[in-house]
């Protein structure tokens, strides 16, 4: 749905300023989105003041120094620390991304951190990310195929190998789909970004035997349509993929199919 | 209270296996009406400042009239399409939905017909 305003309880309020460290000299403000879904409150920003001597390099490394040493109930999700596992998604500075892959020196000023846009949020900087799963699922991310399993594997030249560079890295963060006003105001029905980059990952692997059936799915004015190219996904994507590159590719195919 | 899943709420009814003929519709006018556009606007500003015989004697020429007709039709459809995307975009339940895409369709049409009705009256004298 369009919805220009938060709704009223969902409008952010002052929260608590927590203390600076004491005898640092190089400290910086991280402004942090808290919401509680027990406490019965609207959401609000608490202000936590870092030491930046002698913290990590990453956005993540503050959070977790705020969670060990200032605040133990900031909730967040965190995995690999390296970009692999996906799990620490959230907006920093206005822009959806990667916590752990994201340096607080790259932010001039106070440190925001929201998290993911426009998404049903569990609790603090945890977005409920179910539909997006369950749409990442629809697209059936595995292999299709109708010729008989062969004794050994399934081959696959290098070239053909190589078309998947650029796809097969992503780690569905939900950065990209979050980013897009597409999927903001038709998120139950559009795919997103990040669902579409996986859909024509395996219609062009060489290896899949249901790109037909995969396309004849995604067909519809909605699921993949509601896509204008706006590409806030590719600007936002933490791993430097185009998932509107991809999505332009299967409106390609679209095209071709009919011609 | 719903206990439908989540795979079956993305699955929904399906897809409408429908699309892309309306997008490649909005691009082809799109590409039609760059050259549409300039042939339209050249003899339109020719005869601007005239008095009605000189734009009428503009649109007699057979060319004229028919680019200027090529124009209004190709620019209704194009608005049509484009309009059609917005209201797709923004404009949710379907009641609202299908009142404001009939109401985008016979405002194009209106649009359209309008334009190719205004050429065929003044080339035809009038």
């Amino acid at each position: 749905m369009v919805e220009l305003s938060l709704p009223k309880n969902s409008r952010m309020k002052v929260g608590k300023i927590w203390p600076k460290p004491e005898g640092a000299t190089n400290v910086r403000a991280f402004k942090i989105y808290r919401y509680d879904p027990d406490a019965g409150e609207n959401p609000r920003i608490d202000t936590y003041y870092v030491d930046l001597d002698d913290c990590g390099p990453m956005v993540l490394d503050a959070l977790i120094k705020i969670k060990t040493e200032i605040d133990p109930t900031l909730t967040f999700r965190r995995s690999c620390r390296e970009g692999i596992c996906g799990s620490c998604a959230m907006n920093i500075d206005g822009i959806n991304t990667l916590a752990c892959l994201y340096g607080w020196d790259e932010v001039s000023g106070d440190v925001k951190i929201y998290p993911l846009p426009h998404m049903p949020v569990v609790k603090d900087l945890i977005p409920d990310l179910t539909h997006f799963y369950a749409q990442h699922a629809s697209i059936m991310p595995w292999l299709e195929t109708k010729t008989n399993r062969p004794a050994k594997e399934w081959r696959q030249s290098i070239e053909d190998r190589k078309k998947l560079d650029g796809l097969y890295e992503c780690v569905m963060c939900a950065s990209c789909s979050t980013s897009c006003p597409s999927y903001w105001w038709n998120g139950d029905r559009y795919l997103g970004p990040a669902a579409l980059l996986h859909a024509y990952r395996w219609i062009i692997d060489s290896r899949d035997e249901a790109a037909g059936e995969r396309l004849d799915d995604l067909e519809d004015p909605f699921k993949l349509y509601r896509c204008h190219t706006i590409m806030n996904c590719t600007r936002s994507c933490p791993k430097g993929l185009n998932p509107a590159k991809a999505i332009a590719e299967l409106k390609k195919m679209m095209v071709e199919r009919k011609l | 209270m719903s206990f439908q899943t989540d795979r079956q709420r993305v699955s929904g009814l399906g897809s409408a296996k429908d699309g892309t003929h309306e997008w490649i519709g909005h691009r082809i006018s799109a590409i039609a009406l760059v050259p549409l556009v300039i042939l339209f606007v050249v003899p339109l500003a020719l005869s601007l400042g005239g008095d009605f015989e000189d734009v009428r004697h503009v649109y007699a020429h057979p060319f004229n009239a028919i680019v200027g007709i090529l124009f209004f039709i190709t620019v209704s459809l194009h608005l049509k399409h484009g309009l059609q995307e917005v209201i797709v975009d923004y404009i949710h339940g379907k009641k609202k939905l299908v009142l404001a895409l009939l109401a985008n369709t016979a405002f194009s049409a209106i649009l359209g017909v309008t334009g190719v009705f205004s050429i065929a009256k003044i080339a035809f004298g009038g």
